[in-house]
């Protein structure tokens, strides 16, 4: 019979794989009951076959990372999220993925226009020169938050909220009214028992309505995260903590920010 | 169900395919983070009503490729051939356990195609669309991947192996 009808080694895979037709399946089986070798061999394909199977099928099961969980909450909320965590495990440089960062899944969002890393720069000088600042961090406290809130939305001409960040160990200590690029800024400080110091730069962007990805930058040892939500730019600086850890205090501040 | 949505279910694969693919569990998430990063941000280049899933498969197949070759400089001189012959000469036949070893000795291109056919159950077809490569090609990798394999778990040079067949 082999005569006839020559096995060939696709078949054989396609066989072994059970993709072949039934016709030639019998053709095949036909010819391997003569050939003790070659039945040995399929045999040992498809042994592999579950072995593979039963040695990897098991990730399928097995819970999500916590930067691939989905996330309770809107689902663009864990895209994001899901993008940063990347970047930190994979410690990107801002440049080298600017041709991609600002797209998003929600199709009429543009990926060109301002990126926002004039303000991660600017944000980082900010934080650079306030957060060591020992008699005058701010310049209102944080005992006089709602004037703080009132004094800086109208500066800005936008509500402004002020995150809190107390659940992961830092506490208000108060803003203050900064220059930026196209117009005023808000900066408001926040301090762990530790005395680490965390700055969170708010501007509006009036130029566009537009939201981003969570990006990171650095500048000298100045950690930035930062996003756009709307017209309203953020970006959140520290030198003392990990890169995790700012992380995950960008993204409660974020929650905070779009409760 | 939009093609977020059905990315998003498509990881526990993804993680099964890069854990069979580049072995520890780290470098494997690492890879599902890359691809993940790089499907979101070409989704748009995806065509509605194709194959997600293959599209998905493809952006791995293209973000490993270009990690291999990124690190390939340093590591190409130990992947090939005499492996197979040194592991022979010791003569203890690898055993199940060592499969993922005897996974990551294949050449590259052959570890995808047999992962993309057993893990995924994709049919060849599928395959060659998702590595980009001629459906001949497919069969080739395949049959020797499952050749070198065999020849590994046996403990077996390949040499032999050819004989034999």
């Amino acid at each position: 019979m082999s005569d006839e009808t020559p096995i060939n080694d696709a078949e054989l895979q396609a066989y072994v794989d059970g993709r072949l037709g039934e016709e030639r399946s019998q053709v095949v089986q036909a010819w391997l009951a003569t050939r003790p070798e070659d039945a040995e061999r399929v045999a040992m394909y498809r042994r592999l076959g579950e072995e593979l199977r039963r040695a990897y099928d098991p990730v399928l099961d097995e819970p999500l990372p916590e930067w691939l969980a989905v996330r309770g909450g809107p689902r663009r909320r864990w895209l994001r999220f899901a993008r940063v965590a990347g970047w930190v495990a994979l410690g990107i440089a801002i440049g080298a993925v600017a041709g991609w960062e600002a797209r998003d899944v929600r199709p009429g969002v543009s990926a060109r226009g301002d990126t926002g890393e004039t303000m991660a720069r600017r944000a980082a000088v900010a934080h650079a020169v306030y957060s060591p600042e020992v008699r005058h961090p701010v310049e209102v406290g944080a005992d006089q938050e709602a004037h703080l809130v009132a004094w800086l939305s109208k500066r800005l001409g936008t509500q402004v909220r002020v995150p809190k960040l107390d659940a992961v160990g830092y506490s208000l200590v108060g803003g203050r009214l900064l220059p930026g690029e196209n117009g005023p800024v808000a900066h408001f400080m926040y301090q762990s028992n530790q005395g680490s110091r965390i700055t969170l730069y708010v501007r509006t962007n009036a130029a566009t309505n537009r939201e981003t990805a969570f990006r990171y930058a650095r500048e000298g040892n100045v950690s930035v995260f930062y996003w756009v939500d709307g017209k309203v730019g953020y970006a959140l600086s520290s030198a003392d903590i990990s890169k995790e850890t700012l992380l995950s205090v960008a993204e409660l501040t974020y929650q905070q920010l779009n409760p | 169900m939009n093609e977020g949505e059905r990315l998003v279910e498509l990881i526990p694969r993804l993680r099964r395919y890069a854990r069979a693919l580049v072995g520890d569990r780290a470098s494997a998430d690492d890879l599902v983070q890359d691809t993940l990063e790089r499907a979101w941000a070409k989704l748009h280049l995806y065509r509605r009503g194709t194959d997600l899933r293959a599209w998905l498969f493809t952006v791995m197949h293209n973000v490993h490729v270009n990690k291999v070759r990124a690190t390939r400089a340093t590591e190409t001189l130990e992947d090939e051939m005499p492996e197979l012959a040194q592991r022979a000469a010791q003569g203890d036949a690898l055993m199940v356990r060592d499969l993922d070893r005897a996974i990551a000795r294949l050449p590259d291109e052959q570890r995808s195609v047999l992962l993309l056919v057993t893990l995924e159950d994709m049919s060849y077809d599928e395959v060659a669309r998702t590595l980009g490569i001629p459906i001949g090609t497919v069969m080739s990798r395949l049959s020797r991947a499952r050749d070198k394999l065999r020849a590994m778990m046996l403990g077996q040079a390949s040499a032999k192996l050819k004989v034999v067949k």
